[in-house]
């Protein structure tokens, strides 16, 4: 079992009761070993096979509101004391002396992968490079780039802290992206798609390899009849999965407890409120199986878990981690995430989505006079003190007379989170997700956004077309 | 000489036969501290290390490079490294065009990246100073209702670079920077900005600096409303300017020229840009927080003029690029086997901020861009981008502006260059920033 572990539980003991020794309210060790693998193929040829193994822990305290860390690759005993002085170097109370702290019996959450990656052999990673190159290039001459990569994480961490917590996670995560370019006379334009879930190599089916790479080359070959996207006010239909971007950067991050304990979220102090329109119920669920953002327990330790943030419009909870839920005297909701063992953990999304309703996509097409048709965004970006978010379309259509008609060049949508919230007139019930890598502060993290096929009355679309 | 120099030649050493091990090792100590409310909220301390082995197999149709990194420094971990980048090389294609980096008998750059004032404040000072800059921020203007961070941060880094091909360099660098994200309040709005002072010492820095920049860039964006749509000439600032000229470089790059990705491709000798626009890549520049005396190859850094007077002069290129584009290495290897651009500088002009704002008579001054990653293609050109900023009525600033887009493509906005200033900022990061004013901008707002 201590094997299993990653640290021996009597070492655990000792490096917290040394952290503690300064008189702290909590300490904590996080202890992460990750091996990860990319390959990589541009042209056909295999570029690049890299692996990286990533192995440390980071000690924390917490001393009234002050935090102190430090991390370290170091995992012999006398490397962790390090970090635990470190660590404790905040913390200014004479109270001293001997603290005991007896971890409780490990909660272990195995992994759920069904392969694990490391006993994948390289060559049928790249087996399956080629055969997404072939089906991109099966889609004509004008695809005259493929750039593909695969890429696997393995990532086992433990949890230990003052309050008798000893608990650890195995995250297997999985990813294909293929990257198109097609060449003609209106010059290059690119397409992207990727399949990744929280699961090992079984996630690599020859269906979904064949349909993600067909995408990509799809993307990159209808963008070359695109048109300039119009500049200017119109409803936006958002096409199922990929629109839950917009709710991660039009509302998520200001639902994060961080910005609303600091009162720098345009949400602080608004439970109970009408916040959206009444078809809008926004859930964060850190146990949805597979999705790119599933988690057992977060990188502090608690259980991930759903948690309601709107329900038909009114506004009924936060997000929360350890620090922010303490202060406010109730539990953590599951979501305290940090990049590696070198960061500090942070309230994070994990698969964020809006919920169906009952409208069928082509209805809510039909519906629309004119408009346009997002199939696929790219990332965004919000500004929680104001709501103003912006995100790219890597893929739009214009909407005439309730038909998807004409492609559009590459535009971004800006908005305002609020605004946006109250603009959704139509929900339909094809739910569906899509995987995604959330910045905050710089911290990298996996999450999952989703969402069923929708409108919104009007959002700002900045084309170049009149 | 480090024991970290040390283990990277034995590794570098172990190469046989047709193989050669590249053995690149950064490694160094940060200080962080954020203060919120008037007491610490975070005290980070930490030394870390990375070690990253590329191992190249020379074959008959040509090389084959397999890499691998680890965090940790011990032997077994080390050598498992090794043992996964040759693994690594042996599935790859083999290919013509891969080599690693021989020393090419250029000198590098005697610059000094180390303060000598690095160790001169004690743990209490940075602490104190993370406190005086929440302090500064909310006393320097009534409207500053929240201070979400006030950080002070410093590092040194040293990075080890051997090659079994007689590459054997290490620079060490020290850097300091203090920032704040202040959010103003008036009337029940919210607005935020961010100011920034950046120092090789925690001694060279100023909180009255970074202060004034926060207070400044979220108070002038109160009262802000859409723009009007319209076409017209955007003033970049030296901030956003320094963005813009750094989504630019994405297509100097040589290795996305001999890749087909760059809308520079073919293009060498043409104009590309207004005559004002004069861009050159020297990380041999000190006075640019990005200099360095080599590349991630350990090849000296050198000047390379990219654009002069509006003409297209080259590209920058790594080892393999170089070789793919029948030319020789700029000094522009990146870490992780690329070429990029590495400190840009553009030439500057004769005029100030204020005096391009007044000859523009009427426009828009952009403050902060958004969505970059994913509205703008360093491929096909295309770019679309939020921003905030400020209208520029009869010569003035005039009111702030937010939920406004910005679109153009990235070839005609550098032949659109109308003004540059002389208002030289060295921002960190990868360009050094100015004020440009670039016309015919599409602005959508209401």
């Amino acid at each position: 079992m201590a094997t299993d572990l990653l640290l021996d539980p009597d070492v655990i003991d000792a490096v917290l009761a040394v952290a503690l020794a300064q008189g702290a309210d909590f300490a904590e060790i996080f202890v992460e070993d990750t091996r990860s693998t990319t390959t990589t193929m541009d042209q056909r040829r295999v570029e690049d096979l890299m692996s990286n193994r990533s192995r440390g822990a980071g000690v924390r305290i917490i001393v009234g509101s002050t935090t102190g860390y430090a991390h370290t690759a170091d995992l012999s005993l006398s490397g962790l004391i390090a970090a635990a002085e470190a660590a404790r170097s905040v913390a200014q109370r004479a109270s001293g002396g001997a603290t005991v702290v007896a971890v409780g019996a490990p909660q272990v959450h195995a992994m759920r992968a069904l392969i694990e990656p490391s006993g994948v052999d390289r060559s049928q990673r790249i087996d399956i490079l080629r055969t997404a190159d072939d089906i991109a290039r099966s889609h004509g001459g004008a695809i005259s780039q493929v750039q593909l990569s695969i890429a696997d994480n393995s990532r086992r961490i433990l949890v230990a802290n003052s309050r008798g917590l000893l608990t650890t996670d195995h995250q297997v995560r999985s990813r294909l992206n293929v990257s198109c370019v097609a060449s003609g006379d209106t010059g290059m334009q690119t397409g992207r798609a990727t399949l990744a879930a929280t699961a090992g190599f079984e996630l690599f089916a020859p269906e979904r390899v064949a349909q993600t790479a067909a995408n990509a080359a799809r993307q990159a070959i209808t963008k070359m009849s695109a048109r300039p996207a119009p500049s200017g006010d119109f409803p936006i239909v958002l096409a199922n999965g990929f629109g839950g971007v917009l709710f991660h950067e039009a509302c998520g991050h200001g639902l994060e407890a961080d910005a609303i304990v600091k009162k720098t979220s345009i949400y602080t102090d608004r439970v109970g409120e009408l916040v959206a329109s009444e078809l809008v119920t926004l859930v964060d669920d850190g146990t949805c199986d597979g999705e790119w953002g599933a988690i057992a327990i977060d990188d502090e330790g608690a259980p991930a878990s759903r948690n309601v943030l709107i329900e038909n419009g009114v506004l009924t909870d936060y997000m929360w981690d350890y620090v922010r839920a303490s202060q406010e005297g109730r539990e953590s909701s599951g979501n305290g995430r940090r990049q590696t063992y070198q960061d500090l953990p942070m309230v994070r999304m994990t698969n964020t989505f809006l919920e169906t309703r009952d409208a069928t996509p082509d209805q809510i097409i039909a519906d629309t006079p004119y408009g346009v048709y997002v199939a696929a965004l790219g990332g965004g970006q919000v500004d929680t003190s104001t709501g103003d978010f912006v995100f790219g379309m890597t893929e739009a259509y214009l909407i005439e007379n309730g038909e998807i008609t004409a492609p559009l060049r590459e535009a971004n949508l800006v908005g305002n989170g609020p605004d946006v919230l109250a603009r959704v007139d139509a929900v339909a019930n094809d739910f569906a997700m899509a995987p995604g890598t959330c910045g905050k502060w710089g911290q990298q993290v996996p999450v999952g956004s989703g969402q069923p096929t929708m409108r919104l009355t009007g959002m700002t679309v900045g084309g170049t077309a009149a | 000489m480090s024991d970290i120099r040390e283990l990277a030649r034995r590794i570098a050493g172990d190469a046989t036969g047709n193989e050669q091990i590249e053995v690149v090792v950064v490694s160094g100590t940060d200080t962080n501290v954020t203060a919120y409310h008037g007491s610490v909220e975070k005290f980070t301390s930490a030394m870390s290390a990375g070690f990253s082995i590329r191992v190249l197999l020379d074959g008959p149709s040509g090389a084959r490079i397999g890499t691998a990194s680890t965090g940790a420094l011990d032997d077994a971990a080390v050598s498992e490294a090794l043992a996964q980048a040759r693994d690594n090389a042996r599935f790859a294609t083999e290919d013509e065009f891969l080599a690693f980096a021989r020393p090419d008998g250029v000198p590098a750059p005697a610059i000094d990246l180390v303060s000598s004032h690095f160790d001169d404040l004690s743990t209490a000072n940075k602490i104190e100073m993370a406190l005086e800059l929440e302090r500064a921020t909310r006393a320097g203007d009534d409207r500053i209702r929240q201070v979400q961070a006030a950080t002070y941060v410093d590092y040194r880094s040293s990075s080890v670079i051997v090659s079994s091909l007689g590459i054997d360099v290490e620079t060490t660098e020290t850097g300091a920077y203090l920032s704040v994200a202040a959010i103003a309040h008036h009337d029940g709005e919210n607005q935020s900005g961010y100011g920034l002072s950046v120092g090789r010492a925690g001694s060279e820095l100023s909180v009255e600096t970074a202060a004034r920049d926060a207070i400044r860039r979220s108070t002038e964006m109160l009262g802000a409303v859409k723009a009007p749509s319209t076409r017209t000439t955007a003033v970049f600032d030296s901030r956003t300017a320094s963005e813009l000229l750094a989504i630019i470089s994405t297509a100097l790059s040589g290795d996305m020229v001999v890749r087909g990705r760059s809308f520079f491709a073919g293009r060498v000798g043409e104009k590309v840009a207004a005559d004002a626009f004069t861009l050159v890549d020297d990380p041999t520049d000190i006075r640019h927080f990005a200099a360095s005396p080599v590349d991630g190859e350990g090849l000296a850094s050198r000047r390379n003029a990219l654009i002069t007077g509006g003409t297209l002069n080259g590209f920058v290129y790594d080892t393999v690029s170089a070789r793919r584009a029948g030319t020789s290495s700029t000094g522009n290897a990146l870490r992780g086997g690329v070429a990029g651009c590495r400190a840009l500088q553009l030439l500057p002009g004769t005029e100030d901020f204020d005096a391009i704002i007044r000859q523009i008579g009427d426009g828009i001054v952009v403050r902060s861009l958004r969505g970059v990653h994913s509205g703008v293609n360093p491929i096909s050109g295309d770019f679309s981008v939020g921003i905030t900023g400020r209208m520029i009525r009869h010569g003035q600033l005039a009111e702030p502006v937010r939920e406004v887009t910005i679109a153009s493509s990235l070839q005609k906005m550098l032949l659109d260059v109308v003004a540059i200033g002389n208002d030289v900022e060295w921002l960190p990061g990868l360009a050094a920033g100015q004020t440009v004013a670039i016309s015919d901008i599409t602005v959508t707002g209401s």
